[in-house]
């Protein structure tokens, strides 16, 4: 059993119109509930429960309480190369953009993640385009042995591999992965992707093998902009729950990636209001309450600090996502703009003063009887 | 002949032979009771040929009211 | 609410009644009456031959599912003994089994109730074990092949109502087969409570036959139990999070 047979069987119009005939009566009804379902989701996404914004964030915040404590996980992309043999139309690494293209050597690698280290990043993240060529499962598995010697968690955000490839990565210390389908509307999905990204199936399969391979922390999302959010969250918060209930063992996370506009002008066909991104964290936090909810440095810095706390439990901080950003060139083009510029130390000071507990490290190897 | 009824030695002055003669004797309907002789459950059907022999132990049980 | 449906045989009531300590047996037939119940549980003892018991003949085998308990068994092996005893003496495979070597409390020994259990089923019984509210006990039962579990509020008699709340709910929320709350329910009111809580059912017998007026104790706990599944099935609202108005959250995205 996978969650394409459980995708597949979803009627994607039924669902849509579904949460758009929510009613406000509906909505007071189900907040009214003292524990929700997967099911609750429809009517906590829906139009009528942008009405109910502070009392959905309430129920978030208490709910985090209860799962997370006041922790908020921090964590750093590493761009390791913005080779790419796709051509996806939202994409800064779309092979059709002209961009000087860089793979960075593993030495330049390591000065990268010291510079993380010195921050006191003790999670990485990393990332890269999809190009077995320029960045290989040899150098991958390379550059996780040499990262693992200092970094506590190593997660990867690249193409989608086979089990047998990701269990090398787990061997060489890879722990995480984090993959997003972008949309599950097939339709959608094959006029934005061309290349080997545009084998729906076996992207959306990744984090099953991966969960078979023994990655402790699986982090899936949709890019919200490229079709209704409200259909495509869901999908995704569904995804979330069957993934829990079969790679009981991992830790899963949803990130919420906003389109904005990248080089070569895509112009997103949905924008997103803050208003509207806030009611779908709190509403995934209120019916998968052990799921970690990411904003990364996409979101500014009043919007992350707003959210903290109250639904969001990981944070990216002080990112650069162009490759060689923290220690090695500048000006190499970044995959999309950071918004929230602040260093890693300024946003743990912003997380302390909100009484919060910025948590650099929540793993070690040593706990595992090796 | 002497039986050990319910925990109660009984003596009969005269020959049961059978476990309904024995419910006959005291009264007790066979309807809704179960009867045991020697720790072994006599099954109902077989009340009239069942034998019952001097100084053998013999239950009784039937429903009373109970939560 | 769900069906009440026990080894396949449907129940119309969920209240089930007990039939002992009535005072005289037109009250218990009477109780039994006004309760509409569909499901009577009885003892077994030993035939008394200073005179018939008429307590038996106040209560209707083809009214009710009667179903024997185990009473007075300290251990497994008397509780089987018991079980087979009443089968023989009433053709029926229902069985609540009740291993309760404590005569203080009357506390069910899990152990025992474990062990006769499985050798039951084993034998055929339709077996419902009394126990204390234990979810994994519950669980254990269940995979045995038990058709109900029967956890109690408060220990047999008490009155003391629901004392094992918590506990009740994470039986309901893991049971796969129905939850039937029994022992010290002593009010209406508790009994709606357990229904409340998600239980499919419940036993009551101190409640009803000590009362003053039996029947019509009888009569209120069938209207609790009645009025608790309608409510159930109006859906209810529940308790509500006041959102604090004085610092709001989301007053950043204004």
């Amino acid at each position: 059993m996978s969650f394409l047979e459980t995708l597949d069987k979803l009627d994607v119009s039924e669902l849509r119109d579904t949460i758009h005939s929510v009613s406000e009566q509906d909505v007071a009804h189900t907040l009214s509930k003292q524990s929700f379902s997967i099911m609750d989701l429809k009517i906590l996404i829906s139009p009528a429960a942008s009405f109910f914004l502070e009392e959905m964030a309430t129920r978030a915040q208490k709910i985090t309480l209860l799962r997370f404590g006041r922790t908020v996980k921090l964590y750093a992309p590493l761009y390791v190369s913005n080779e790419c043999v796709n051509a996806c139309t939202y994409c800064g690494f779309n092979m059709r953009n002209k961009i000087d293209r860089i793979t960075l050597t593993l030495e330049e690698i390591i000065r990268e993640a010291d510079a993380l280290y010195d921050y006191g990043f003790r999670h990485i993240l990393l990332v890269s385009g999809e190009d077995k060529n320029k960045v290989p499962i040899k150098f991958l598995e390379d550059i996780a042995r040499e990262l693992s010697k200092k970094f506590a968690a190593i997660s990867i955000e690249i193409y989608p591999l086979d089990t047998n490839d990701y269990k090398k990565l787990v061997t060489a210390g890879v722990t995480g992965i984090a993959i997003y389908q972008e949309t599950y509307n097939r339709d959608v999905y094959k006029t934005l992707h061309k290349g080997p990204k545009a084998d729906f199936n076996y992207r959306l399969l990744s984090t099953e093998r991966a969960g078979e391979a023994g990655f402790r922390d699986m982090g899936i999302g949709a890019l919200l902009g490229l079709t209704d959010f409200r259909v495509d969250m869901t999908c995704v918060a569904f995804h979330a729950a069957f993934l829990m209930k079969h790679f009981w063992k991992s830790q899963i996370s949803i990130s919420f990636p906003r389109m904005r506009t990248a080089a070569g002008g895509f112009s997103p066909p949905f924008v997103i209001s803050d208003k509207e991104l806030a009611q779908i964290i709190f509403a995934l936090r209120i019916v998968l309450p052990d799921v970690d909810l990411v904003l990364s440095t996409r979101e500014k810095a009043e919007f992350r600090d707003g959210m903290a706390g109250i639904g969001i439990t990981r944070m990216s901080a002080g990112s650069r996502t162009n490759p060689g950003g923290y220690a090695l060139a500048d000006d190499t083009l970044e995959q999309f703009k950071v918004a929230d510029s602040r260093t890693p130390a300024e946003v743990a000071v912003m997380l302390e003063q909100k009484n919060l507990e910025p948590v650099w490290k929540d793993f070690d190897r040593s706990f595992l009887f090796e | 002949m002497l039986l050990r009824l319910n925990g109660i030695e009984k003596t009969f002055s005269q020959q049961i032979n059978t476990v309904s003669r024995l419910l006959l004797e005291l009264g007790a309907k066979p309807r809704r009771v179960a009867v045991e002789i020697n720790g072994e459950i006599i099954d109902p059907s077989l009340f009239d040929e069942t034998p019952v022999h001097d100084r053998d132990r013999v239950e009784i049980v039937t429903f009373v009211g109970g939560g | 609410m769900k069906p009440l449906v026990i080894a396949g045989r449907k129940f119309a009531s969920r209240l089930f009644v007990g039939t002992g300590k009535y005072p005289s047996p037109e009250i218990l037939k009477k109780s039994l009456e006004t309760s509409g119940t569909g499901l009577v549980t009885v003892a077994l003892r030993r035939v008394s031959f200073n005179g018939v018991d008429p307590t038996l003949a106040a209560i209707d085998f083809n009214k009710y599912l009667v179903v024997p308990n185990t009473s007075g068994a300290k251990n497994a092996d008397e509780a089987i003994r018991l079980a087979r005893l009443s089968r023989t003496a009433s053709g029926l495979t229902w069985i609540k089994l009740e291993v309760t070597p404590d005569p203080v409390y009357l506390l069910p020994d899990p152990y025992e109730t474990l062990k006769a259990a499985e050798q039951l089923v084993k034998e055929g019984f339709i077996v419902l074990p009394y126990i204390h509210a234990d979810p994994t006990l519950a669980r254990r039962l269940e995979d045995l092949g038990c058709a109900a579990v029967m956890p109690l509020g408060s220990p047999i008699g008490s009155a003391r109502g629901i004392k094992t709340e918590e506990f009740l709910k994470i039986i309901i929320e893991q049971a796969t087969v129905p939850v039937v709350v029994d022992a010290g329910l002593g009010l209406p009111s508790h009994a709606a409570q357990a229904l409340e809580l998600g239980a499919d059912a419940v036993l009551v017998n101190t409640a009803i036959a000590i009362a003053k007026d039996p029947v019509k104790m009888s009569y209120a706990f069938k209207l609790a139990v009645e009025s608790a599944e309608a409510a159930l099935d109006a859906g209810p609202i529940q308790e509500q999070t006041k959102a604090s108005a004085s610092s709001p959250l989301t007053g950043f995205l204004d």
